[in-house]
């Protein structure tokens, strides 16, 4: 092995152990803001009891939880019943690594180690675990493998709620999937290139994307929430109906698991609103933090951080807001609404830059930019207050009181 | 259709999702800001605006007189009127012919804590009190006998008073 290729695999696994203990120990701290939020929108201090301000309520519950016993059903399906935590919990986790999380550090390294030998990294080191070219892609394929644990814990528990809810669970991931795919289509389009750091790049140069592409923020956000299986899309574990859902059977660690999948969820969903539609790392107003060094790159990752940490927030802040959707409603906004909205979105989206670029010849990114941010505040416009008036979220009911008295029941009285 | 939903004909201002969303959002976060309103329980167990009523009835205390003898007569009255019947009494008579409780014991698990004890006794002897903590480690624990029963020190219930409705 040649010492640069030494040195890239030196780097990628401290960055790799470094991302994932934080995401790790993030995530647990994480479990005490949305109890403290909670407590908080409630008038009520939360959680205060273990450590100054309840700062080590965390690390409580990792012990009791690793401390507990495990029950395991009779009837379950044990390899699967095993298997499920991990498989909910692997992809999760995962998607972190491939989020820039900071701008990219020059490096200039050359030492020989025990045990490596030379080893040498000169040149640029992008801020993710792994910078792939198909970032994008890799995120949207492992986002959707989680339903895979969900879907199979619910049935290897061979129990009817945890079926139920693994069973909702699927159907929803894969309807929100569908949207949240085709919401980022515009990104693509106007980004040109799959690549986070190549998309961040971009909305330097021009406009954030919130901007220019309004409405596929919209989409993506309402189904990051479903992605999240959080309030209000937390059919799967709908504790009124459902006792726990998907998790009803499983106690102690593996449903720890489960816990820290979703955490994991929202700091992805969190971290890619931040990353594709509020500009990343990036600092706005200047271009000091494009030069690279030391300070800009610590900087900038307390940027990425506090946009992340405002979105995480913001996911909490709506769980305690609103309540559940009835079941056919979900299904009605993800196929009748979001899926047909970011459709006719890609399409809008596409003619624009097209009339843009090849007819009005614009090819400065801020121009681009803001000719579709005025776009967007048109179409922003029309749908909430056009669309939003009772049609958005509708269900399985006739729309008129005529329609409905056309049905057979009534018909034969 | 399977189920049927009854749709209710709204104005449609009030059928606007994204601004009913955004609506509780700001209502939230202003609750966010407010003052937290809990009491820090076993550190503060009553705050400026809130303590417990006088009139709570919780585990039983029986009065004494000066030389330390409970007041208790076991005139019977007080197991004849209990709903849960959970008092024991056994009475005894000096040589005087005072009646007193040979055995007198309230199982406090079966106690429904409706007062009637306390209305009814002649003496003033048995009362409820204003007491709450009650934890054991057994559950024989929680059958009360006469010595313990004297040796409470919670103040004592005052009951319903019919001309102060409200307790004031």
């Amino acid at each position: 092995m040649t010492p640069d290729q030494k040195g890239f695999l030196l780097f990628a696994v401290i960055k790799l152990l470094v991302v994932f203990s934080v995401m790790l120990a993030g995530v647990a701290l994480l479990t005490l803001v949305e109890r403290k939020v909670a407590g908080w929108m409630q008038n009520r201090p939360g959680p205060n009891r273990v450590g100054p301000f309840g700062i080590l309520q965390p690390v409580a519950d990792g012990i009791k939880n690793f401390i507990k016993e495990e029950t395991r059903p009779a009837s379950a399906n044990e390899f699967l019943f095993l298997l499920a935590p991990a498989l909910s919990f692997i992809p999760a986790v995962i998607l972190i690594g491939v989020i820039p999380l900071a701008a990219p550090l020059p490096v200039d390294f050359a030492a020989d180690l025990p045990l490596l030998g030379l080893t040498t990294f000169h040149g640029m080191m992008p801020m993710s675990v792994a910078d792939l070219p198909i970032g994008f892609i890799f995120i949207l394929a492992f986002s959707s493998l989680g339903v895979y644990g969900i879907a199979l814990a619910g049935w290897s528990s061979n129990s009817k709620y945890s079926l139920i809810g693994g069973l909702r669970a699927a159907a929803q991931l894969i309807s929100y999937e569908v949207a949240m795919g085709l919401s980022l289509i515009p990104v693509l389009l106007v980004s040109g290139n799959a690549s986070f750091s190549a998309i961040i790049a971009r909305q330097q140069q021009g406009l954030w994307f919130i901007m220019p592409l309004f409405l596929s923020f919209f989409i993506f956000l309402i189904s990051g929430f479903a992605e999240t299986n959080r309030l209000p899309f937390d059919l799967p574990e709908a504790e009124s109906e459902l006792v726990a859902g998907y998790h009803s059977e499983y106690s102690a660690m593996k449903f720890s698991l489960f816990m820290i999948a979703e955490y994991a969820h929202i700091v992805t969903v969190a971290a890619m609103v931040a990353t594709l539609f509020f500009g990343g790392w990036d600092m706005p107003f200047t271009h000091w933090d494009e030069r690279g060094g030391l300070l800009q790159t610590v900087v900038t990752g307390a940027c990425f951080f506090a946009k992340t940490f405002f979105w995480i927030f913001f996911v909490i802040w709506i769980r305690w807001t609103l309540p559940r959707f009835r079941y056919d409603q979900l299904m009605a906004l993800g196929w009748k609404i979001l899926l047909p909205l970011s459709l006719a979105y890609i399409m809008v989206v596409a003619v624009a830059i097209e009339i843009i670029q090849a007819s009005l010849g614009w090819t400065d990114p801020k121009a681009q930019g803001f000719a579709l941010f005025a776009l967007n505040l048109l179409l922003g416009w029309a749908m909430f207050f056009l669309l939003d008036r009772g049609r958005v979220v509708r269900g399985v009911a006739p729309r008129t009181r005529a329609a409905s008295s056309m049905s057979p029941r009534e018909g034969a009285a | 259709m399977a189920i049927g939903v009854k749709v209710m004909a709204r104005p449609e201002r009030e059928v606007s999702y994204v601004r009913a969303t955004l609506k509780g959002m700001a209502l939230t976060f202003k609750h966010m800001l407010q003052a937290r309103v809990t009491m820090q329980y076993p550190e503060a167990k009553s705050t400026d605006d809130w303590r417990i009523a006088t009139r709570w009835r919780g585990t039983h205390r029986m009065l004494t007189d000066e030389q330390g003898r409970s007041k208790c007569v076991a005139c019977g009255l007080c197991p004849q009127i209990c709903p849960a019947n959970c008092i024991k009494l056994v009475p005894g008579e000096d040589e005087a012919g005072n009646r007193y409780p040979l055995i007198y014991e309230i199982d406090e698990f079966r106690c429904v804590f409706c007062g009637y004890c306390q209305e009814v006794c002649p003496e003033e002897a048995i009362h409820v009190g204003v007491h709450y903590e009650n934890s054991e480690y057994s559950r024989d624990r929680f059958v009360y006998d006469l010595e313990r029963l004297s040796a409470q020190t919670h103040p004592v219930s005052t009951l319903w008073d019919p001309s102060d409705p409200r307790g004031e």
